[in-house]
């Protein structure tokens, strides 16, 4: 049975979009992001979609992590709002 | 302002919920998508295409025309970057370091740049020393990340993987080396007009071998009118050799496209300093 796995991935993924959205530092959010991605990806394999599954660990966690720091490294780290 | 925006959310997210509810089970075998197109794919990909991996047939051939437009809209996405971010003003001042004294040499309004080598070495504001073992570990480390890249691309048709996800492989390879060593030493081996070109001619070679299997005769993208072109291939696998060819442009275009995407937003455009 591989359902509890399931859950427990299903949760972190959650709780790292709440704080995603919720840390004030713009680095932290996009490596919160990045732990995301790889969960959604851990997620992906469980249900067997593996050829998704790559291509969110390589796109989502991997080079998309590496455009948004690029992007916070050209601009300010903290928010506003 | 907020409340209301918060209360929208709210109403939203519990109407999707709301309708997430009348979904099929997963995995459910009477779901409508499980009963008629995903069993025709499961039972005769092998036989229609040759190629093990039916999400690579379904991709690449089944649906290659919505692939192709799906690289186009990549290579887009790169022009589009390309197009708003690029920066061609030279700049006057240019910081150099002597390496061996590590004196800071500050030219201004100069017409020929140093040339960087023992000697002298590029410096800008956000210059650090760069440190011996991320040096060192990137360095071994490429090189198995490239071929694995390739690996990726080479081995679609039979295991997961393709084009897609072996150029963004690539691309970060590259990406890596710019982030270990600094920005100047990706862009002085990886020149900016080979990027263009690169980005141009994977879309270029997905198209053009569709268009060949026109000129042989057939529809496009129907790759077993390709088989005149192969004639050492004894089996019935000449659709996943199109298709290797395909994903092959694909991963071009991907690897290129990455690149021109971090180095016009890490540079601001310049293309001279950054990350």
């Amino acid at each position: 049975m591989h359902w509890p796995i399931d859950i427990i991935v299903l949760t972190f993924v959650i709780f790292c979009a709440i704080a995603a959205l919720s840390v004030k530092d713009l680095l932290g959010t996009a490596i919160l992001f990045g732990a995301y991605s790889f969960l959604m990806c851990l997620l992906w394999t469980i249900m067997g979609a593996v050829d998704v599954a790559f291509t969110e660990a390589s796109v989502g966690a991997g080079v998309s992590t590496v455009f948004f720091v690029a992007a916070i490294f050209r601009t300010r780290r903290r928010t506003k709002d | 302002m907020r409340f209301f925006a918060f209360i929208v959310v709210c109403l939203t997210g519990a109407l999707l919920l709301y309708g997430t509810g009348e979904f099929p089970d997963w995995g459910d075998p009477n779901s409508p998508a499980s009963l008629h197109l995903s069993n025709y794919y499961i039972e005769n990909a092998l036989n229609d295409t040759g190629a093990p991996n039916f999400v690579t047939a379904v991709v690449a051939d089944y649906r290659g025309f919505d692939t192709m437009f799906e690289t186009a809209v990549i290579f887009c996405g790169g022009l589009a970057c390309f197009l708003l971010l690029r920066d061609f003003r030279e700049k006057k001042d240019h910081y150099y370091r002597h390496i061996p004294t590590g004196v800071i040499l500050h030219v201004k309004d100069s017409q020929k740049p140093l040339t960087i080598g023992k000697e002298f070495g590029y410096m800008d504001k956000d210059w650090v020393p760069p440190d011996l073992i991320i040096k060192t570990v990137c360095r071994i480390l490429i090189p198995f990340i490239q071929i694995y890249a390739m690996y990726v691309v080479a081995h679609g048709d039979y295991s997961p993987g393709g084009g897609f996800q072996g150029g963004v492989i690539f691309g970060s390879s590259l990406i890596l080396l710019a982030i270990s060593y600094d920005l100047k030493t990706l862009v002085k081996r990886v020149k900016e007009r080979v990027l263009g070109i690169f980005a141009a001619a994977g879309v270029l070679l997905y198209a053009g071998i569709a268009a060949l299997c026109m000129l042989m005769g057939g529809n496009f993208l129907d790759y077993s009118k390709l088989a005149p072109l192969v004639p050492w291939n004894s089996h019935h696998n000449i659709r996943a050799i199109g298709m290797l060819g395909v994903e092959i442009g694909v991963g071009i275009a991907v690897m290129a496209v990455m690149l021109i995407i971090y180095i016009n937003i890490v540079s601001e455009g310049r293309h001279d300093e950054g990350l």
